[in-house]
C-alpha cells in the first residue's frame, strides 16, 4: 500500500497539494503515481510566472514506461518549479511528497483546495485503481 | 486465466510487480528496472523466461518439416547444439513468428514466443508432415545474462565446461540443456530444465548475488541491443526484409521450398521500407506509434525507450528505404531533432552510437 499523507489534499489525476504557512501551494505526485509510473527519466516542468486553470495540463512526467501530462489541482500562477529535478528526476521516486516536488503555486482562492480529495478519498481512488 | 510459471512465488517473495503478459502472469520488475538493467549491463542478472514456448521436434522427418517452415536454412546446423535464428512465414511473407532452433540429438528443438503460442502450435500441426512434435510445458527456463552470467553459472551448475562454450551454440547435461544465447546484447546463457530444478536453481542465482530482472529491463536491454520484439516491431503484417531480418531469410539453396520463398525473391530487390535505428537526445522519450520524418518520407517508431546506458531515447523505425541521416518526431505535437543510425546501440556495455 503506498503512502498518503493525511495532511495533503489530492486530485484524482494522482497530484497532491500542500498549503503552506505563507499561503502558497507546493505540488507533486502521489508515492502511488510513482510507483505506478517506475523510474522517472524526465520532468518538464512549467514556466515561472505562467497563470494557470485548475485542471489544466502545465508539466509531463516520463518515466522509462510512460509519459503522463500532471494537471494544476488548483488555479493560480506558477511561483517556482523545483528545477532539481531536471538534474536529477529520480528524486521524484525516491521523495515524492518532499524533495520530489514539481512546481508551487500563488493559489487565486485557496478554498479550492477544498474542492479536492482527502486522503482517504484519495486511498479509494487507488483502490479502484489497483483492481 | 492467466498462466503461472513455477517461478511465481519466488517472484512474488522477492518483490516483484507481477503483471499480464501474453497471457502470462509475469514481474515486470522488482523495485527499480534501471537498477536491474545496469545490473545485466554491468555483472549478472537472471530472467524468468518460462513463458517462452519450447517445442521439440525429433525423427528424420524433423529436418524436412523446419527447413519448410523456416525462412532461413536449417541445413546450416550441421552438428548437435549449433543454435540458429530465423522466421516462420506466411505465403505473402508476413511474419508469424521469430524463433531459435537448436539441434539436438534426436532432432530439433526450437523456441518460440509466449504472445504466438497458440498460433505457432496451430500452425505447426497445420503443416504435419509426421515429425513427432512435443511442446515442452514441463520445462522451465531462465535467462542468465551479463559479463559474469557464465562464470556464475558454470561454477553453480559444477559444470566448467561451459566457460568454453561458443556463442549461438548449446549444451546439454541429462534433462538440462544450456545455450550461450540471449536478448540483451551482453554475454551469458539461456537454461532450459525440468521446474523443479529451475525454482532450486532460481533460489542460488539469487542467493549468489545474481539480480532478478523483469520485463521492463528486458525490454530497454534488447532494445539498446537493437533486437526486434515480435507483435511490437514486427508481425504478420511485415515481412522479413522491412523488419531488419534479411539476413534470416536463406535463398539458397534455391531448391529448398520454404513456406513464403516466392514472396521472398519477389520482395528483395522491391521492398520499400526498412526497420532502422534512432536516436534522439534532447528532452523526452520517443514511444511507439510517434511518427519520424525523414529525407525520404515519413516513418513511425516501432519501440522507444530511454536508454539507461545512454542516458537518451533510442527506438526502433519503420522508414522509407532510403532515409538515412538527421531526421525529425514528433515528441507529443513537438518536431524535435533526431538521427537515423544503425540499429544497434549497446553492446557489451559499450555504446555504439
Amino acid at each position: 500500500m503506498s503512502e498518503i499523507p493525511a495532511e495533503l489534499r489530492y486530485a484524482a489525476s494522482h497530484e497532491w497539494a500542500r498549503l503552506e504557512s505563507d499561503g502558497t501551494v507546493t505540488v507533486g505526485i502521489t508515492d502511488h503515481a510513482q510507483d505506478a509510473l517506475g523510474d522517472v527519466v524526465y520532468v518538464e516542468l512549467p514556466e515561472v510566472g505562467a497563470r494557470v486553470a485548475a485542471r489544466d495540463e502545465i508539466a509531463v512526467v516520463e518515466s522509462v514506461k510512460a509519459a503522463s501530462d500532471i494537471y494544476a489541482p488548483i488555479a493560480g500562477t506558477v511561483l517556482a518549479v523545483n528545477e532539481a529535478l531536471e538534474d536529477a528526476p529520480e528524486t521524484v521516486n525516491q521523495d515524492a511528497y518532499g524533495d520530489g516536488w514539481f512546481f508551487r503555486l500563488q493559489p487565486d482562492d485557496v478554498s479550492e483546495l477544498d474542492a479536492l480529495l482527502d486522503a482517504s478519498g484519495y486511498a479509494d481512488v487507488c483502490a479502484n485503481d489497483d483492481h | 486465466m492467466l498462466h503461472r510459471t513455477p517461478l511465481f512465488d519466488a517472484h512474488v517473495a522477492a518483490g516483484a510487480k507481477m503483471v499480464p503478459f501474453g497471457g502470462w502472469e509475469m514481474p515486470l520488475h522488482y523495485g527499480s528496472q534501471i537498477a536491474e538493467h545496469e545490473a545485466v549491463r554491468g555483472a549478472a542478472g537472471v530472467f524468468d523466461v518460462s513463458h517462452m514456448t519450447i517445442v521439440d521436434i525429433d525423427g528424420d522427418k524433423a529436418a524436412p518439416f523446419l527447413s519448410r517452415l523456416m525462412a532461413n536454412d536449417i541445413g546450416r546446423l550441421a552438428e548437435t547444439g549449433q543454435a540458429l535464428y530465423g522466421a516462420l512465414l506466411n505465403d505473402q511473407g508476413g511474419i508469424l513468428d521469430d524463433l531459435i532452433v537448436y539441434r539436438t540429438d534426436s532432432g530439433f528443438r526450437a523456441v518460440v514466443n509466449a504472445s504466438t503460442r497458440d498460433k505457432v502450435l496451430a500452425w505447426f500441426a497445420a503443416n504435419d508432415n509426421g515429425a513427432p512434435r512435443r511442446h515442452r510445458s514441463d520445462l522451465t527456463m531462465l535467462a542468465v545474462q551479463g559479463p559474469d552470467a557464465v562464470a556464475v553459472i558454470s561454477e553453480l551448475l559444477s559444470w566448467p565446461a561451459l566457460t568454453d562454450l561458443a556463442g549461438f551454440r548449446a549444451a546439454v547435461r541429462g534433462d538440462c540443456m544450456v545455450g550461450r544465447t540471449g536478448y540483451t546484447g551482453e554475454d551469458g546463457v539461456e537454461i532450459m530444465l525440468p521446474a523443479a530444478e529451475g525454482v532450486a536453481l532460481f533460489a542460488r542465482l539469487l542467493a549468489a548475488g545474481v539480480k532478478p530482472a523483469g520485463l521492463a529491463a528486458r525490454d530497454t536491454l534488447r532494445l539498446e541491443a537493437g533486437l526486434n520484439l515480435y507483435g511490437q516491431d514486427m508481425s504478420e503484417d511485415n515481412h522479413p526484409y522491412e523488419s531488419n531480418m534479411g539476413w534470416t531469410v536463406a535463398l539458397k539453396p534455391a531448391d529448398r521450398d520454404f513456406i513464403g520463398r516466392p514472396a521472398m525473391e519477389s520482395l528483395r530487390a522491391t521492398y520499400t521500407r526498412k526497420l532502422t535505428g534512432l536516436v534522439f537526445q534532447g528532452k523526452g522519450v520517443v514511444r511507439h506509434d510517434f511518427t519520424v520524418r525523414t529525407n525520404a518520407g515519413d516513418g513511425t517508431v516501432t519501440s522507444g525507450v530511454f536508454s539507461p546506458t545512454l542516458g537518451y531515447s533510442v527506438a526502433l523505425v519503420r522508414v522509407p528505404r532510403a532515409a538515412e541521416g538527421d531526421c525529425e518526431v514528433d515528441i507529443r505535437g513537438k518536431w524535435l531533432p533526431a538521427r537515423l543510425v544503425k540499429p544497434s546501440f549497446v553492446r557489451h556495455g559499450k555504446a555504439l552510437v
